[in-house]
């Protein structure tokens, strides 16, 4: 941590123009300091890790990948100061992923620069952050997102849980922004259709990245008598809900985007939820694949973490094919090779970024958390307990349509 | 219904029992050196990390004590070669001189423990359920938290009261000068009090500490509802801290668990104001709007009640 703020800090003293002629610089902005920064500092070092194994084999075109990080706190007004800041230094790619209030921002921000700066623009790899609208209504030329938005993974669980005859009595809990509203509202649209006998009990929403103590929404959910959980909460805001259900012995199942994220496992092994916690995600530990079990293991001997971000590990492999297709490392061209390219992703079969907005469409798998067989070799955070696989969703059936109408430049 | 009342009262007395722990020595502080100590927050963060640290060390029992003397005598070292040189300038210097202390330990406290969390754990010896109250659980460490709180408020209100160096600390509260008169070294008095002050603060870091989160941010989050606690009681009221201290506890709690909105109470919305800005004040609920409570009622005393609920004098 503190190495590489001083690194950070020495980095332009270098010299950067004898530099920027060797490496190509991605700018990781996301949250380094406050409520977010345990997320935001595992993306980081995901990301480093990813870079070093492009390294090991060349790099892209010939050139260094260098993570240059950027601590936005979590804040949209912050982030434009540092993507400024990052352009200033010579950046030409950044990405983003914690918070699609600060993604909404970015990508207004990308594409009014690109517009007034015509030859050197800006590409945002978006690699987390899901709130639909970006690649819908907003959608910009300069964008692509791997993660797959937040209405495609409602759908997902949805179907899920349509066959879950067990859920009588459900509660939402999700952050007051964006992307929680749009997880509390698919939710109620799509769950009214497919299992209309199901009673929302309680539809709450808190201030994100704020709350230390949890323990009074939960005496809430507790009196509301649910059986069953939505919530998109993700990083500390559910590690920390699952800790105050813990304490209150709170015993429901859990419908989850991010469980898997920071203190989230170790906070399902004290509450004992053994696979009442479910997640859906492009990916998880265990699913047997040879060569993501390869990387996994190499990411945990070299971090005390685990892979959160497969998305993350396709967003780079593919900016390096993208480059190699368009033999440039001019974003507009590896912009224009990215689209509509079709990709091996790390958990295996294919995935297809969408021309027309964007979106990457890939296989998305329901998991719940809880103790092991010899199938599934990884636990999380020395818990014991790992993810097992619940469902696979094939590429197909999550082609949600969009609105997007995509302006390209000429 | 009954559970939620009873939990959430709990919770909420808990919360609030933990901003009175700080609200006390700011209080203390602001009546004796008239200058509202923009780093009090801070040294309850102090608190925590030296709180943190200790316990890795040698054990949580042993910091539980060690880690308030550290900040307190910190703090008394703050007043005496800082606060008292820069008080030649006036309250402005003050101030300011407070505000940038609150930033230089946020600073310093990132460099030396990082900015994300350190995982600070409940004690071995206190992580288990105290006891079931219908069918829910209520942490032993939580009952733990509220006893030390307790325990430290009575003592507080013994010292002040009945013993003669509580009488002293009343007599400079008012009549700084007339003190001095009577032969009593008033800046030590100060130095003492600021000490006291800040190392309540900082117990109140380390108690809570494995309950909330311990990170770099914890002042910042925590700060700015002191002054409103402080404020709402009434500047340099200790009574009207513990009541204001309850009352935002007990608010906050309360409002979270409330679902009510306009549109609960009168019906929904028109569709013709379905896309407006009306329909979204329309259907918040007052558990959304929780956070933002005790500002309105800081807003609402200035208004109505400028000396706070128990305080005796405007400024």
């Amino acid at each position: 941590m503190r190495q590489w703020m001083i690194a950070a800090a020495l980095l332009p003293l270098l010299g950067g123009t004898a530099l920027a002629q060797e490496t190509v610089k991605i700018g990781y902005i996301d949250p380094l300091s406050g409520g977010g920064a345990s997320v935001g500092e595992v993306g980081f070092k995901t990301f480093q890790f990813l870079a070093e194994e492009l390294n090991a084999k060349g790099g892209i075109l010939g050139k260094k990948v260098e993570i240059v990080p950027f601590d936005n706190k979590t804040n949209p007004q912050e982030s434009l100061i540092q993507a400024q800041k990052a352009i200033d230094s010579g950046v030409r790619y950044i990405t983003q992923g914690n918070g699609s209030s600060v993604a909404g921002a970015l990508t207004d921000f990308v594409t009014k620069y690109n517009e007034r700066n015509p030859g050197k623009e800006i590409l945002y790899f978006n690699y987390a952050a899901v709130d639909p609208v970006l690649t819908n209504a907003k959608c910009s030329f300069w964008h692509f997102r791997w993660d797959a938005n937040s209405d495609i993974k409602m759908e997902a669980l949805t179907n899920y849980m349509k066959s879950a005859p067990d859920i009588k009595k459900l509660y939402l809990i999700n952050q007051d922004y964006s992307f929680g509203e749009s997880v509390r509202s698919a939710a109620k649209t799509m769950l009214k259709a497919k299992r209309p006998d199901i009673q929302i009990v309680g539809d709450e929403l808190h201030p994100l990245l704020k709350i230390t103590d949890f323990a009074p929404y939960v005496a809430k959910i507790k009196a509301s008598g649910a059986d069953s959980v939505i919530t998109g909460n993700w990083g500390q805001d559910f590690a920390l809900l699952l800790k105050a259900s813990a304490d209150a012995g709170l015993k429901v199942n859990w419908y989850t985007y991010y469980a898997g994220g920071t203190g989230g496992p170790t906070a399902i092994k004290q509450a004992n939820l053994n696979h009442q916690v479910y997640q859906i995600a492009e990916g998880i530990p265990n699913l047997g694949n040879a060569s993501a079990d390869a990387f996994e293991k190499a990411l945990r001997a070299k971090y005390d973490f685990s892979l959160f971000y497969p998305r993350a590990v396709n967003q780079m492999r593919m900016f390096a094919a993208a480059a190699e297709k368009a033999k440039s490392l001019d974003p507009a061209k590896v912009a224009a090779a990215l689209e509509g390219l079709q990709f091996d992703v790390f958990d295996g079969g294919k995935g297809t970024m969408r021309k027309d907005d964007h979106q990457f469409f890939q296989p998305m798998y329901i998991a719940s958390f809880g103790d092991r067989t010899e199938k599934e070799p990884f636990d999380e955070e020395k818990t014991g307990w790992g993810w097992r696989q619940a469902a696979k969703i094939e590429p197909e059936q999550t082609m949600l349509p969009t609105t997007c109408k995509m302006e390209r430049p000429n | 219904m009954l559970e939620l009342l009873v939990i959430s009262t709990l919770n909420g007395v808990l919360f609030g029992m933990l901003l009175f722990l700080m609200a006390s020595g700011l209080t203390v502080i602001f009546s004796m050196l008239g200058v509202l100590n923009f780093a009090h927050a801070s040294f309850y963060m102090l608190g925590a990390f030296f709180g943190f640290q200790i316990s890795r060390w040698i054990g949580f029992w042993p910091a539980l004590f060690i880690a308030p003397l550290l900040a307190g005598a910190l703090g008394a070292a703050v007043e005496r070669f800082g606060l008292r040189r820069v008080h030649r300038n006036g309250h402005v210097a003050e101030l300011l001189f407070t505000f940038g202390l609150a930033f230089a330990i946020e600073e310093i406290v990132q460099i030396i423990w990082g900015k994300s969390p350190v995982d600070f754990r409940v004690p071995a010896s206190l992580d288990f359920p105290a006891f079931r109250l219908f069918s829910t659980n209520y942490p032993a460490y939580k009952m733990f938290m509220l006893l030390v709180s307790i325990a430290i408020f009575v003592g507080l209100l013994v010292v002040l009261k009945k013993s003669r160096v509580g009488l002293i600390v009343q007599a400079a509260l008012t009549h700084p000068h007339m003190v001095g008169h009577l032969g009593h070294n008033v800046g030590r008095i100060f130095m003492l009090v600021f000490g006291v002050g800040t190392a309540l603060a900082a117990i109140a870091g380390v108690i809570a500490g494995p309950a909330l989160v311990t990170q770099s941010n914890m002042a910042a989050l925590l700060g700015p509802i002191l002054f409103v606690v402080v404020v709402v009681g009434g500047l340099g009221s200790l009574p009207g801290a513990f009541v204001a201290s309850l009352l935002i506890g007990l608010v906050q709690t309360f409002a979270v668990s409330m679902n009510g909105s306009l549109a609960g109470a009168f019906g929904p919305l028109s569709p013709d104001y379905a896309q407006t800005w009306l329909s979204d004040i329309w259907g918040v609920t007052i558990a959304q709007i929780a956070p933002i409570m005790p500002y309105v009622l800081l807003v609402l005393i200035l208004i109505f009640r400028p000396m706070g609920l128990l305080g005796t004098r405007e400024t």
